[in-house]
């Protein structure tokens, strides 16, 4: 009997994901392009080495490991949604925190992608894994973060997972499990980040990276890029679903990206400020980004362009009526999208690493088959992402149960007519 | 599509175990595919007879030995270099190339020499390691070479996630070629520029292996991990200097067991202006700079 309502979840859910229309497909088209190209590109990076990339010893982490950084702090953001939801009982985010694990489980997919693409052995991956290979627990970073991450996303996943399940089955969902997860995930997601600063923050070979003030900044930003993206797949999913998605949802979310926002530009300010004034040699790098060193200036327009899309998206986030506007609303998260993308990223990884340990200066800047292969990670996460979303929302919506597949015509309640094949813009006025 | 569903099923059960199989096989050799310093003796020796077939057989030379000899007891190798005398030639750096196997394509180098302004002192900053003037000393230059410092409190082994690097009895920084995962967190730490990563298939022509190898030292690398200088583990733990030592024209380059009172390097130490690159990093390096004269 079990075993049967699981093959129904499985076969169900098939269908869910193999019906949609034009837009659905052509967006699951290009993205499987992308992972098409993306594979391509690796195959080529396996076969030559990462020779292939513009990583050399000077310079030896770049877009890879940056992409990584910015999306442990997407994935961290989940508890943004989830602290207020279920421990304040919020009404309108409760319904949508979903939404926010779901992510945090795309995000981690690609984290972990992101890591193992960037190693030179990955035919050696399983030495990462006891007990066939050896962890160096507790001594380096990197295992904690392999141990942190793998654990977070194993919680969501079952969070996710068990919820969705228990909507298709209609049944209760189990109340301890899922509120001992829950609170659970919610210092974890503190801790990948936290442990991802760390990683970085331990070494004092590189002065740009050992400031204590790592850690709080990454959670700062973290707390402003993950709820962006998730504003914009709210608003999607408003309009191409029947699912409602009340306005003061939105709104609340946009004003605590404010407060994260504000906290991330003073914590940036003060770092700046100790770099300029007590002007040591340590400056160097924090000149390496802002300013450019010995003709070198490649990362100074994304240096500014990042100070200024942050310090846009606070303002337009702290006036209540452009936090109200969709317009302005929806230009603020991209300006924060972007904006920590760039400090996250690149903008944390390169200048710290340039100038190297002895001095030397490589200008850094990736090549086609990195950009190749980060895309095609990124379209993987939002694969898994649409995919989810997908089985998730009708089940959430109540149409998609153990006695109602909404693939399959005839089971459709007569009220509902067509349901899918309505225009969006009148699904969303509905 | 046809047939009868328990010849089906047989042959799934088939296919499963034959699965099963190969994935516990896997899984089994991946066991046995341990650190070289994890494995008992006689299953050392018989990766190390392994290993030095493969490489006689990939060179095709059959002059090739590999040596796994340990350190010895009572033996803790220190460098000093007299900052006084170097004179920037770069000789030290060919002879570690050809000493210790290093990729002619791309080139690794494991020592690397900073010029630098004797108005500045010793200045990483304004340093320059591509300096190129028709003959050296040049005036108003001094040079530092750099390579591994052989950290005692080695930032480096501390990072590696899978620990497939760490100090040897004899201080020796070491790297298993055959265990690291090239994830770079090391070289990230290095305060030295010590770790070089082989970033494609490393070029070597068979003509120009030096064929008397060590398994943590000398031997080829293989694509995608980390490398360093190993204070020519093969040389040393036979009692010989280091390459860079012996190729110095200037004897600028000074080697010897550290608890040894008598050596050469206890007495620079005991006795000479002795400065530590970057001392505050408290990686606490047995190498040594001083001033000669
Ligand atoms: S110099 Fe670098 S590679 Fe050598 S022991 Fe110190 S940290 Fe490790
Ligand atoms: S590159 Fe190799 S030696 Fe260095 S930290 Fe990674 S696994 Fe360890």
């Amino acid at each position: 009997m079990r075993f049967h309502l699981f093959a129904r979840f499985f076969v169900g859910s098939a269908r869910v994901v193999t019906r949609g229309n034009a837009l659905y497909w052509g967006w699951v088209a290009f993205l499987l392009a992308l992972v098409a190209s993306g594979a391509l590109a690796y195959a080529d990076q396996l076969q030559a080495g990462l020779s292939v990339t513009a990583m050399r010893d000077p310079v030896s982490w770049g877009f890879y490991i940056g992409n990584f950084t910015f999306l442990v702090g997407v994935a961290a953001a989940a508890v943004v949604l989830v602290i207020p939801a279920y421990i304040y009982k919020w009404g309108p985010i409760r319904e949508i925190a979903i939404f926010g694990e779901l992510l945090a489980v795309s995000a981690i997919v690609m984290c972990l992608l992101f890591v193992f693409v960037d190693i030179g052995r990955p035919d050696r991956f399983w030495h990462l894994l006891p007990p066939f290979g050896i962890l160096n627990f507790p001594s380096s970073l990197l295992a904690w973060d392999v141990l942190v991450l793998n654990l977070y996303f194993v919680v969501n996943f079952v969070v996710v997972t068990h919820l969705v399940y228990c909507g298709f089955a209609r049944r209760d969902y189990n109340h301890k499990l899922v509120w001992t997860l829950v609170l659970l995930s919610v210092p974890m997601a503190v801790s990948i980040h936290t442990v991802t600063a760390f990683l970085y923050n331990g070494l004092a070979a590189r002065p740009y990276w050992n400031a204590s003030i790592l850690a709080p900044q990454f959670l700062a930003s973290a707390f402003c890029s993950g709820p962006a993206i998730l504003l914009f797949v709210l608003q999607l999913l408003r309009r191409f679903t029947s699912f409602r998605i009340r306005n003061e949802a939105i709104w609340k979310i946009a004003e605590l990206m404010a407060y994260a926002m504000f906290l991330n530009l003073f914590l940036h300010g003060a770092e700046i400020f100790k770099e300029y004034y007590s002007d040591t040699h340590h400056l160097l790098h924090t000149r390496y980004l802002y300013e450019g060193v010995g003709g070198h200036h490649a990362l100074q327009p994304y240096a500014w362009a990042a100070v200024v899309l942050n310090v846009t998206a606070f303002i337009l986030f702290i006036i209540p009526r452009t936090r109200r506007n969709f317009v302005t609303l929806n230009l603020g998260c991209a300006a924060i999208y972007l904006g920590v993308y760039i400090e996250k990223g690149m903008g944390l990884i390169l200048p710290g690493l340039t100038p190297d340990t002895l001095g030397e200066i490589y200008s850094y800047s990736p090549t086609l088959t990195e950009i190749r292969v980060a895309a095609g990670i990124f379209a993987v996460g939002f694969l898994v992402f649409t995919l989810m979303l997908k089985v998730a929302v009708p089940i959430a919506l109540g149409r998609f149960h153990v006695d109602a597949d909404p693939a399959r015509e005839p089971v459709r309640p007569p009220s509902e007519p067509e349901a899918e094949a309505v225009p969006p813009a009148t699904a969303a006025g509905t | 599509m046809s047939g009868d569903p328990t010849d089906r099923r047989s042959f799934l059960r088939q296919v499963a175990g034959t699965a099963v199989g190969a994935v516990a096989t896997g899984l089994l050799s991946s066991c046995v595919g341990e650190r070289l310093r994890d494995l008992p003796w006689d299953e050392a020796r018989r990766r190390l007879a392994r290993l030095e077939a493969e490489t006689r057989a990939r060179f095709g030379r059959e002059d090739v030995t590999l040596s796994a000899q340990e350190a010895q007891p009572g033996v803790v190798f220190g460098y000093a270099l007299d900052l006084s005398r170097c004179i920037g030639c770069r000789r030290c750096v060919y002879a570690c190339v050809k000493e210790n196997n290093q990729s002619r394509t791309p080139q690794i180098h494991w020592i690397k020499v900073l010029q630098m302004d004797k108005r500045r002192g010793i200045d990483l900053v304004h340093a320059d390691a591509y300096y190129n003037p028709a003959f050296v000393p040049e005036d108003g230059r001094f040079y530092v070479p750099v390579q591994c410092q052989q950290c005692d409190n080695a930032p480096c082994t501390k990072v590696c996630p899978v620990r497939a690097t760490w100090q040897e009895p004899d201080g020796i920084v070491v790297v298993d070629y055959d265990w690291c995962i090239g994830c770079r967190y090391c070289m990230a730490a290095c305060p030295y520029g010590a770790r070089h990563f082989n970033w494609a298939e490393p070029g070597l022509p068979a003509g120009e292996l030096n064929p008397n190898l060590h398994v943590l030292g000398n031997r080829p690398r293989p694509m995608g991990v980390v490398e360093k200088c190993t204070f020519c583990i093969q040389r040393t733990r036979q009692g010989r200097y280091p390459a860079c030592v012996e190729a110095c024209p200037v004897g600028a380059r000074k080697f010897g067991n550290l608890l040894d009172p008598d050596s050469e390097v206890r007495y620079v130490i005991e006795h000479k202006r002795v400065l530590i690159l970057k001392e505050e990093l408290n990686t606490m390096p047995k190498f040594f700079y001083f001033y000669g004269t």
